[in-house]
């Protein structure tokens, strides 16, 4: 493998290969020196079209703490806003000699685009694009809930909210339907998708229904960003029907999780009280997924070039 | 490989061998260091893990006291990382003790071109400061090309570079053994990539 675009492209092999390293890259945390000098003389480029603060940070601390040399670009004050296209930014970083590319783009598809495109030999890894996926994300949720539940093969898990807008949510049902585990994904019939028959999961509008049966409950942002018209009538007929508060909460079975790829609406789709319970493991997420991203930068960019474009096949 | 050219391994150490190495090593270390009391021992993942907690459980039956054991993956730290496909990483544990101001006896399966030890060598001083770091291994089998020598030695083989040498352990292999044998090279092998077997156990799934 020399790209990471999408959750669906991991073998289940690939999928717990990753996730094992992960386990191994946390234990670094607990370390006096957190350095480790497998990718020393490699250069790892963030190229950010998109705010971000958790995963551009995350990714910056992932490949520093794997001694790369890390180039941080972001769309504000740089060339695009001159107008330069993702073109000429590839081939720019091509000249410079990037080994890997993080790239999250408002566009869907535009990691495939630099990886195919034969613009640039580095390796790619999808940090967001568009309303498609985010790779990482699914990983880092999917090492979290098997820390607290142990083997995801068969476990039930609910994603609520924003579906139709979320690349998180795509590259999670994806990832966790490879790993076994049964995915409902519950929310109002504006906010899902035309046509789901291609997703590997069951759908709800009724999330009282589903929270009994739930190992872990994942709440998505909604994102007005990305909302130009009224997807529902009002964020207080949200909250109700689909927002986590305690009574809700209390449905779940005793040992399930609840999870927030942030940056979390308190009091839109989770209430504080939940966000801050001891159920909540939304700040582990954040930690989870430095390890996680040492894990997929190690995987793709600690080894040597031509052989893993043997192994590609 | 076709079927006619796999070589016949020769068993040089049985299990009564083994036992009886692991052992003496056991007392060597308790001789050299003075008693349990400021050893850790630190395995080399895969076989050196086994090794180190049958050491461990032999000091542990003369000296009446346990001393921390642990596992010490090295891959990030070898110097042919860049060289290869990127590796699965083994587990690392270090016991809660720490190593700092502890003598840390390495233990590992083979050692050949020293390559491993220098890369934990490396790992080590990311992990602490011990006040001396000593060698165990099975089986020295030569060919040597760093300045590195192991402390303490279950058998020096003299062996050619085309042999392999192979550690089976009843963890991993179902019986405890050493093999050698002649190694016909693969077509797709570079002549100059050398391998004991134990690194390549090591791999796992190639990304």
């Amino acid at each position: 493998m020399r790209h990471l675009l999408s959750a669906g492209d991991l073998s289940r092999d690939e999928a717990n290969l990753i996730l094992d390293t992960a386990e191994e890259m946390r234990s670094l945390a607990d370390r006096p020196i957190k350095k480790l000098p497998a990718l020393r003389g490699r250069t790892v480029v963030n190229l950010f079209f998109e705010d971000s603060t958790r995963t551009r940070i995350s990714f910056e601390a992932a490949a520093k703490r794997l001694s790369a040399d890390v180039i941080n670009f972001s769309a504000k004050g740089s060339s695009v806003s001159k107008g330069e296209s993702l073109k000429d930014t590839a081939l720019t970083l091509q000249a410079m000699g990037a080994d890997g590319v993080v790239c999250r783009h408002g566009s869907s598809g535009a990691p495939h685009l630099l990886a195919t495109s034969g613009w640039m030999t580095g390796s790619v890894v999808n940090a967001g694009d568009g309303t498609h996926e985010h790779p990482t994300q699914a990983l880092l949720d999917a090492f979290t809930m098997r820390r607290h539940l142990g083997s995801l093969d068969g476990r039930r898990i609910t994603i609520v909210g924003d579906v139709l807008h979320s690349r998180v949510a795509r590259s999670n049902v994806l990832l966790l339907a490879t790993l076994g585990a049964e995915v409902t994904v519950v929310a109002p019939p504006t906010l899902l998708p035309v046509d789901m028959s291609g997703w590997p999961c069951a759908t709800s509008y009724d999330l009282d229904a589903t929270l009994p049966k739930s190992d872990a409950v994942m709440m998505l942002r909604v994102q007005r960003e990305r909302m130009g018209e009224a997807f529902f009538p009002s964020a207080r007929e949200y909250t109700r029907r689909y927002g986590l508060d305690v009574h809700r909460m209390a449905q779940l079975p005793d040992e399930a999780i609840v999870l927030h790829p942030g940056p979390m609406n308190r009091g839109m789709e989770i209430s504080a009280e939940v966000a801050d319970s001891t159920r909540s493991v939304i700040v582990e997420q954040v930690t989870n997924g430095v390890a996680i991203r040492m894990a997929v930068l190690y995987l793709l960019l600690s080894g040597s070039n031509e052989t893993s474009e043997e192994s590609q096949a | 490989m076709s079927p006619a050219s796999v070589p016949v391994p020769r068993t040089v150490l049985d299990a009564s061998d083994i036992s009886r190495a692991l052992t003496r090593i056991a007392h060597e270390i308790l001789e050299r260091n003075r008693g349990a009391d400021p050893v850790v021992l630190l395995g080399i993942p895969t076989r050196g893990v086994g090794l180190a907690t049958r050491i461990s459980e032999r000091i542990a039956a003369v000296e009446g006291q346990s001393v921390p054991t642990g596992s010490l993956d090295v891959t990030m730290y070898r110097d042919d990382i860049g060289l290869k496909p990127a590796r699965a990483l083994e587990h690392t544990d270090i016991p809660p003790g720490g190593i700092d101001g502890k003598v840390v006896v390495l233990v590992d399966d083979v050692l050949f071109s020293g390559r491993t030890i220098r890369a934990a060598l490396d790992a080590i001083g990311d992990i602490g400061r011990p006040k001396a770091v000593q060698l165990a291994v099975l089986v020295d089998r030569g060919h040597r090309e760093l300045p590195i020598r192991a402390d303490y030695v279950g058998k020096n083989l003299p062996t050619s570079l085309v042999e392999r040498v192979t550690v089976h352990l009843t963890e991993y292999d179902g019986a405890d053994a050493v093999l050698i044998a002649d190694k016909t090279p693969l077509a797709s092998e570079q002549p100059r990539v050398r391998t004991n077997d134990s690194s390549d156990a090591r791999d796992g799934v190639r990304f």
